[in-house]
This record gives C-alpha cells, sequence and structure tokens, in this order.
C-alpha cells in the first residue's frame, strides 16, 4: 500500500472520571477523596463507572486495555471520540483536549482523527460491502469515484475482493469484521479504537483477524486502542497494556511486565494460566554476559519456548541474545529460561 | 331512597345548555370572521385534488391500465400481482364504476401524498424527543378513537361542503398510523449503527438520511399502506360531505335501499383496497432485498 503515512499521534488520558447517575458532579469530590464504587452506589445510588484513569498511549502502538464486563473498558473507549462524555478530567490529542471541544469541532476530531471498529460490527444493513466501507469518506464529503477507489483498495487489503457488491447479511461474523476494519481505515485516520473488535468471532478466525490487524499495523503505523476481555488476545497484540477493575486501572505495562511481575493477586490469578513459553521473550529474561560468549545466538524477541528448544536440541546450558542488528547483549542460560517458563523467576 | 342515589346527580340543563350555545356561538363567530381566510390558506390543496381528478379522468383507460400494470411489476415483480391488479379494474370498468373509481383514487392518493408529506416530519421530530412524543401520543389516541362524524362537523361549518373539507377529514383519519409508525420506526433503529455513524462524524442530518430513515423504511412503509387503507375506508363517509366517487353511490344505495348498488361499489372498494395494498406491500419488501439471504 502506498497511503501517505500519517504521523502517528498518541493520546493522553489524564485524571479521568465517569460517574453514572442523576446528579454525577456532586461525588466526583467524593471519589476522588477516596469513595469506594460500592460506597457510592449505596449511599448516593450513583454508579462509578471511571475513577482516576491515567493511560498514556504511545504514538505509533497498540494499546490494550484489558478487564472483565463490569470493569468498564468500552465506557473508558468511549471518551477517546467522546461518545461519552466524562465527569471530570481531559484528554489531550495533537495538544487539544476532546472533552472541551465544541460539537463541530468534535465532529471534524471523529472526520479525520478516528475511526472505530465495534464489537457488533455496527454495519449498516441496507448498504453494500462497498458502500459500508466508504461510510467514512462519504461523511467527509469525499467525491463517490474517489472514495470507492480507496475503499476498494482497503476490501482488498482485508482480504473482501469480490465481496463489495454483497450485504452485510450475507457474510459470516469474520467477514463482516473485516468490512468493520477496512471501513475503519479506508478513513486514514491516525487513531484507531477498536471495542472489543475480534470479541464476537470463532477463536481460529479471531487468531486470523489478529494476525490481519498485526500485519496492517506494519505498514499503517497507527495508534491502536485495543479493547479485550481475552488475556492471550491482550499479550498477543498489545505493546502495552492496562488491566481495567472496577473502573480503576490495577496495572499498566508490557506484556512481559505482566506475566512477570503481576501487580496484585488479581492480576497474578489472571495471568498464571497463560502459556509463558510463547508470551516471554528472551529479552526480558537474558542476563548480563559472565566470561565468554556462547557460540549458538538466539534473536531477542524470540519465545523462551524456542530458547529452551535450541537449547534442549544441541544439548546446550546458554545461548548468546543478539539484537536485531546482530550485536551481542546479554546470555540466557538455561535454568534461568526454565524458571521462567515455570514461574519460579524472581 | 333519595334521588341522587337513582339517577346521576348531572349539571342543571339550561347551564349545559347555555355551554354548547356560547361554544357554538363563538365558534360560528370565528368561522364567519375567519372562514375566507381559512378557506384561501386551504385553496392550493383544491388545486391539487382538481389536478389529481383531472389527470385520472382524462386519461384514456387503455394508459391508466398500462400504467398500473407498470407500477404492479416494477413494485412486485411478480405476474400473478399484475394479472390481479389488471383484472380488478378492468371488473371495476365494466360494471361500471369506472369514473367514480379514478375519482375516489384521486383522493385517496392526494390524501396519502398529504399525510406523507406532514407524517414523516412529524414522525421524525417526534422520534427525536420524548417531550414531542408525549406531547403528540394523546393527540393521535384522540384522533384515531373521536367518531370520524364528529369532526366532519367544524370542518364543514369552517369550510363547507366539497372536496377539500373532505379531504382534511381523510387525512385527519389517515394520518395517525403514518406519524405513529414512523417514529417506531426510527426508535428501532439499532443502537451500535447510530454509535457507528456518529463514531464517524456523522452530522444529524447524515446520520438521519444515511441510517435512520433507511433502516425504519420497512416500518414507514407498513405506515403508509395502513394510510392508504385507512384513507379508502373513510371516502364513504367523507362522501356525506360531497366527496364524489364510489362513497356516493353507497350513500344513495343506503337511503334507498339498493342492495347491488351498495354491494357493487363494496366490492369496488374492497378491490381497489387489495390493489393498492399488493403493490404496496410488494414494493416495500423488494426495499428490505439486502435482508433475504441471512447468514446464521
Amino acid at each position: 500500500m502506498t497511503d501517505p503515512a500519517i504521523d502517528p499521534i498518541g493520546i493522553e488520558i489524564r485524571n479521568l472520571y465517569k460517574i453514572f447517575g442523576p446528579n454525577p458532579e456532586a461525588h466526583v469530590a467524593a471519589v476522588r477523596a477516596g469513595m469506594s464504587k460500592a460506597e457510592l452506589q449505596a449511599r448516593h445510588g450513583h454508579v462509578l463507572g471511571l475513577s482516576d484513569i491515567n493511560i498514556s498511549v504511545v504514538p505509533g502502538s497498540i494499546q490494550v486495555i484489558m478487564g472483565l464486563s463490569g470493569s468498564g473498558k468500552s465506557t473508558l473507549i468511549r471518551h477517546i471520540n467522546r461518545l461519552i462524555d466524562p465527569t471530570a478530567g481531559e484528554i489531550i490529542i495533537e495538544g487539544r483536549n476532546v472533552v472541551e471541544m465544541s460539537r463541530q469541532d468534535l465532529r471534524a476530531f471523529r472526520r479525520h482523527k478516528t475511526a472505530m471498529v465495534f464489537q457488533k460490527f455496527g454495519l449498516l444493513p441496507h448498504r453494500t460491502v462497498l458502500d459500508n466501507a466508504a461510510y467514512g469518506l462519504e461523511v467527509q464529503g469525499i467525491s463517490q469515484s474517489e472514495r470507492y477507489r480507496t475503499a476498494m483498495r482497503w476490501i482488498e487489503r482485508v482480504g473482501l475482493s469480490g465481496f463489495e457488491k454483497s450485504y452485510p447479511s450475507q457474510l459470516s461474523g469474520g467477514m463482516q469484521q473485516r468490512v468493520g476494519l477496512a471501513r475503519a481505515l479506508a478513513n486514514d485516520a491516525p487513531i484507531l479504537l477498536m471495542d472489543e473488535a475480534y470479541s464476537a468471532l470463532d477463536p481460529l478466525i479471531r487468531y486470523d483477524m489478529q494476525t490481519v490487524l498485526l500485519d496492517l499495523q506494519q505498514e499503517v503505523r497507527k495508534t491502536i486502542v485495543f479493547i479485550t476481555h481475552d488475556l492471550d488476545e491482550a499479550l498477543r497484540i498489545g505493546d502495552r497494556i492496562a488491566l481495567l477493575r472496577d473502573g480503576s486501572v490495577i496495572q499498566q505495562g508490557t506484556a512481559q511486565d505482566i506475566v512477570m511481575r503481576p501487580a496484585d493477586d488479581y492480576v497474578a490469578n489472571f495471568v498464571q494460566h497463560v502459556d509463558r513459553g510463547k508470551v516471554l521473550k528472551v529479552g526480558a529474561v537474558m542476563v548480563q554476559p559472565t566470561g565468554a560468549l556462547p557460540e549458538a545466538a538466539i534473536a531477542t524477541d524470540a519465545s523462551i519456548a524456542e530458547a529452551l528448544q535450541q537449547m534442549a536440541a544441541n544439548h546446550l546450558q546458554a545461548l548468546r541474545v543478539d539484537d536485531p542488528e546482530g550485536q551481542p547483549i546479554g546470555i540466557i542460560p538455561f535454568q534461568d529460561a526454565i524458571d521462567a517458563y515455570t514461574g519460579q523467576h524472581r | 331512597m333519595p334521588s341522587w342515589l337513582t339517577s346521576f346527580p348531572q349539571l342543571s340543563n339550561s347551564f349545559l345548555r347555555d355551554l354548547q350555545r356560547s361554544i357554538d356561538d363563538g365558534f360560528r363567530t370565528f368561522t364567519r370572521g375567519y372562514g375566507d381566510l381559512i378557506e384561501g390558506f386551504f385553496s392550493p390543496l383544491q388545486t391539487m385534488l382538481i389536478w389529481f381528478e383531472r389527470l385520472l379522468l382524462n386519461t384514456p383507460w387503455l394508459i391508466i391500465l398500462a400504467v398500473v400494470a407498470a407500477l404492479a411489476w416494477g413494485a412486485s415483480r411478480s405476474l400473478r400481482v399484475v394479472i390481479g391488479s389488471v383484472a380488478t379494474l378492468v371488473l371495476i370498468g365494466l360494471f361500471g364504476m369506472w369514473t367514480d373509481t379514478m375519482r375516489t383514487v384521486s383522493m385517496v392518493l392526494a390524501a396519502t401524498f398529504l399525510s406523507i408529506a406532514i407524517g414523516l416530519p412529524l414522525g421524525i421530530v417526534m422520534a427525536r424527543s420524548d417531550r414531542v412524543q408525549r406531547l403528540i401520543s394523546p393527540v393521535l389516541d384522540i384522533m384515531q378513537t373521536m367518531p370520524s362524524f364528529v369532526y366532519l362537523i367544524p370542518v364543514v361549518m369552517l369550510l363547507g361542503i366539497g372536496r377539500v373539507p373532505g379531504l382534511i377529514a381523510v387525512v385527519i383519519y389517515a394520518i395517525p398510523p403514518m406519524i405513529r409508525l414512523t417514529n417506531l420506526g426510527i426508535r428501532q433503529v439499532d443502537r451500535e449503527v447510530l454509535e457507528a455513524t456518529d463514531a464517524f462524524g456523522s452530522s444529524a442530518w447524515q446520520k438521519l438520511v444515511k441510517a435512520q430513515l433507511p433502516l425504519a423504511l420497512p416500518t414507514i412503509m407498513a405506515g403508509i399502506n395502513q394510510t392508504i387503507m385507512m384513507a379508502l375506508a373513510m371516502v364513504v363517509i367523507a362522501s356525506m360531505i360531497g366527496v364524489q366517487g364510489l362513497g356516493q353511490p353507497v350513500l344513495r344505495a343506503i337511503s334507498n335501499q339498493y342492495f347491488t348498488l351498495g354491494l357493487f361499489n363494496g366490492f369496488a372498494i374492497v378491490g381497489i383496497a387489495i390493489l393498492f395494498d399488493r403493490i404496496s406491500q410488494a414494493w416495500g419488501k423488494r426495499l428490505q432485498k439486502h435482508q433475504e439471504a441471512s447468514h446464521d
């Protein structure tokens, strides 16, 4: 794809609160002072949706926001393009506070800066795949021939060539979500918001779609906020992950951080069934070399499982770890790899 | 037993008489003062009605048959509907009711257009605001349950006897389903679809035209269908205030006990009702083409 690459932009979410109820403003101060969700509900009949959220999304990265149902993750993503208005806090994108935008500015912001993919697809059932994919451009007032050209390109890119004249109801769930993805990408916005985009899909198709997204991200380098309740999905695609529980962020970091250093029992419980051999990377486990470097080498972004396999097959006690330029930056001893794999690391 | 227990203690007769008289007098004065003005206001309707009627009456019957056949085909793509429609009209013509039928059809079409023109925007406004819905709903309830003879009285007092008051009476009777079903159809549109249109920065107008109206269309079409049927039913009653067409022979049949005359004209009304219904429903269904091959 020869898209003029847009410079990725970051998202700063600062001190964001959302309280649901008839008079939310009245209770912000109490929540700031530490009133719990249960207390707010019992004493004032208001529901604490989000509490003091601070997330800074790195430009051009995939930020996963993970949590179980009711954790507030879908509420949170809707604040970024202000489908939901916050009770307090700010969201800074390109130096502008989304929370304070006027109706008109907000509309322009949604048209040009963000695109969104929905859990239940949110396609227009009376429109063909092509007209659905071109919707964002149509709203922007772009001529038909141009928007069809762009939409067609993305329909091909997500693997739906030949279906452009079909209606959404004629497609399977996975294909419908490809249309949703094509619609979002055709918009050419620097920020992509994905609200449980793959949760409604079968596991195999979900894995497929994750691959599609990761491949695409290599080309387009968007700033992606991805909501999911599936830890494996989060660990696979997230550059950074924020864990949400009862409307609060309980841990943020890379997949390695969260698996190796869970912040509390809740997170530890969450990650205990993860396939650590696949998730953990050599780079997160390696140690400083002492003495001579081993002959056999492995890349920093290889998984622990791959390292173990290589060592076991060749009866080695350690591997040299090379950065992408081929420079040695550490070693990974067999015992450390085993410890990391079994969760015994300190 | 005291009398107030056996008969309901009503307001005094003289008071009720005075109340009715003063309201009637007030309305009569209003009619005398503003009747011309109101008549002038409604005169475009007169022009439209006469234009419609002339169009249908002056067009050779063969062309009308051809147009109906084409419409039926275009809407349904079914030979059965086409043959049924043409056969109905041929039978009506053979039994000598062609002219009256054309008059009735022109009246029904005019009333339907007017109902859509007023009802669709009202339904949209109603769907956008709960307060407007609370305001309009009881008015529609009254319009639908009030015996139509009752509102014929003020209409005739204001505008006299003729086509325009007839049209207004028909529209009052036939418009409620149009408004209600437009409102319902728009309110039923999937929330996530609307959220998606919002997320892509649609304006309120874009959202209405590109998502809400098309998705509400099946329900709106059901409303139009209902409106047509109710307009047809009202045509007979409207003949009492001078609307020409199939209703007048029915009225004559009632007062003279001409059973067969009444039956013929009654069947003609049923015939065109079925014709309108099949064509509009088939059209509505074809608009839903995209929902045919539903997956999983």
